[in-house]
């Protein structure tokens, strides 16, 4: 037995579906007879790609200039619902605006709503997710009781983005009705920050600090390790609220999740907060001056050792490899 | 100009979590403490405020026993006042269940603006404070790294994927805040003081005059079905940094080709 109907949330910026979008619609396919998608402008540039990764049909809400689209889309799909057009079950990505639709939608139809999502497996006609919970010690399975739309806000990389050759989807206008106040939120101007190197997610490579580097100044080594390595700088939840790098810099479970080919770890000690958003790097290298550190059970190399000295000592012996 | 701050009373990060076999829900025993995530909120309403010429910072909360001393850190650190839903009936409830009781909590103190953390630290769900605008019909801007009240709207810098956008939003409205963007006071012991005899408003969720059966296990349409170990890595080698501990993560990274 599987799910009759889907709907993916998908983002698309620059006319191309986000990759986790792409990793949706792709486990989406595994688990329901037909998946579509709901985008907010961009259907048409989108229907492409998206049919190439199963999706037959783009709701497209159209463009919201300049609204943001946590109510209107969530507006929208909830009226889809009651008219019964709607999904059995609607898959978000853990994004800024995906936790804002799904938070909307959840209220909208009275259903309550599964986040952090890290896996998503069916079972007797009905789907259960599962959670990463302690860190990623323990998997916590998890699924809704009652009838009505299943909303699932999905971590992203929780799965493969498998293309599987389909015809282009059909694009669809998806109405939303007019939600007052509510929708009176506008984006009045959009700044993208300077960023050198591969973007955190993406990169092959990510060094990260944490605490143990005792002050803000000391950043700087970590971007310049991360710069030699053509990485990306992440950091700790603990920096970031101490106001050393901004919050675009985080890594773990409110941060972004990243499972690059190597994941160094400089001064942090892997609070469970952070493991969750690493712990599936393929390779984990930390040095951390505390032998006890809960970092070490997951690291492939653990260097036992001042930060302070073992890094500069790296990009030294970098930097002489010219 | 009159703000809310939704706070959550949570166990202490540092002492080890665990779920209760039976129900399957975090065990929340022992003290609670404010939520270090709701300092960065209860600090923002308190400069909003104070820049605004003026007006009440209220702290609404949720717990299914009627513990306080987080609430008195942040009445600490200067909010005036606090209104804490507190029943047994609310033990296991879910998130939206949570929102309803917050919205029913909040439209009592009429705000003009209501600030949250995007996320608590225990349970991560990250959704309440938009379901709680969206039960209120308000607007909401998440997310946010800087925030400003100019007469009746709100000028928020929202985080993106790619930096940040600049969001304007009428008031009433909700509004989430990042860790770390403003630098949350400690208590003075004058305030210390003064929080032990701020008002503490308790309510029942019949108080409320909410529905038994929105909140706790039967109002909460989720259920967890299975707890099981994850799949744990192969230990890896760890060496003492004797002066030579860069050189093995040089040879680590040739094996994997970075270098």
């Amino acid at each position: 037995m599987s799910i009759a109907k889907i709907w993916v949330v998908a983002e698309v910026v620059d006319g191309a579906p986000t990759t986790t979008s792409l990793e949706l619609a792709s486990h989406a396919r595994t688990l329901a007879d037909t998946v579509e998608a709901v985008v907010w402008g961009g259907g048409a540039a989108a229907a492409g790609t998206l049919g190439e990764y199963g999706v037959t049909t783009v709701h497209d809400v159209g463009d919201l200039a300049g609204a943001l689209p946590g109510s209107p889309v969530a507006a929208a799909i909830a009226q889809a619902i009651s008219g019964g057009t709607g999904p059995n079950a609607v898959l978000l990505p853990a994004t800024y605006d995906g936790r804002d639709i799904a938070g909307r939608l959840s209220a909208k139809i009275d259903r309550p709503v599964l986040t952090n999502v890290v896996d998503l497996t069916e079972a007797d006609g009905a789907l259960v997710s599962q959670h990463a919970i302690f860190g990623g010690t323990e998997i916590l399975s998890a699924r809704f009781a009652g009838d009505g739309t299943a909303i699932f806000v999905v971590r992203a990389k929780s799965f493969p983005a498998e293309a599987s050759g389909g015809a282009p989807a059909a694009v669809s206008p998806l109405a939303a009705p007019d939600t007052g106040a509510a929708n009176s939120a506008r984006i009045v101007a959009t700044h993208v920050e300077e960023r050198t190197g591969p973007k955190l997610d993406e990169a092959d490579v990510v060094v990260s600090g944490g605490r143990g580097l005792g002050e803000k100044e000391q950043y700087a080594m970590v971007e310049q390790l991360a710069g030699l390595l053509h990485g990306a700088a992440g950091a700790s939840r603990a920096i970031v609220d101490a106001g050393w790098v901004p919050y675009s810099h985080q890594v773990g479970q409110t941060g972004k999740t990243v499972k690059p080919t190597v994941y160094l770890a400089c001064g942090i000690s892997g609070a469970t907060q952070h493991m969750v958003g690493m712990k599936n790097s393929k390779t984990i290298v930390a040095i951390n001056k505390d032998q006890d550190a809960p970092i070490f059970q997951v690291a492939d190399l653990g260097i036992v050792g001042d930060v302070h000295k073992v890094v500069p000592a790296l990009i030294q012996a970098i930097q002489a490899r010219g | 100009m009159n703000v809310v701050v939704c706070v959550k009373q949570i166990p202490d990060p540092a002492a080890p979590a665990a779920l209760d076999p039976g129900t399957k829900n975090l065990v929340r025993e022992g003290k609670l403490i404010l939520d270090d995530s709701d300092a960065y909120g209860v600090e923002m309403a308190l400069q909003l405020a104070d820049a605004a010429g003026g007006g009440e910072v209220t702290l609404v909360s949720m717990a299914p026993n009627g513990e306080t001393s987080g609430l008195r850190t942040a009445l600490a650190m200067g909010a005036a006042k606090a209104i804490l839903v507190s029943d047994p009936a609310l033990a296991g409830t879910d998130a939206l269940g949570t929102a309803k009781v917050l919205a029913a909590a909040i439209k009592r103190a009429e705000p003009d603006l209501i600030l949250a953390a995007t996320e608590s630290s225990d349970g991560y769900t990250g959704t309440t404070p938009v379901q709680i605008a969206e039960l209120l019909g308000l607007p909401s801007v998440t997310f946010a790294k800087k925030v400003e009240v100019t007469g009746s709207s709100v000028k928020v810098e929202r985080q993106t994927e790619a930096g940040y956008d600049e969001v304007e939003c009428s008031l009433p409205a909700v509004v989430t805040v990042t860790a770390g963007v403003v630098e949350p006071r400690y208590p003075s012991f004058k305030g210390i003081m003064a929080a032990k005899s701020k008002p503490v408003d308790t309510l029942t969720v019949a108080d409320l005059g909410i529905d038994g059966g929105q909140v706790g296990v039967t109002g909460s349409r989720q259920e967890i079905t299975d707890v099981a170990a994850a799949e744990s890595r192969a230990a890896g080698e760890i060496v003492v940094d004797e002066g030579e501990g860069h050189l093995k993560v040089i040879e680590f990274l040739e094996q994997l080709k970075v270098l």
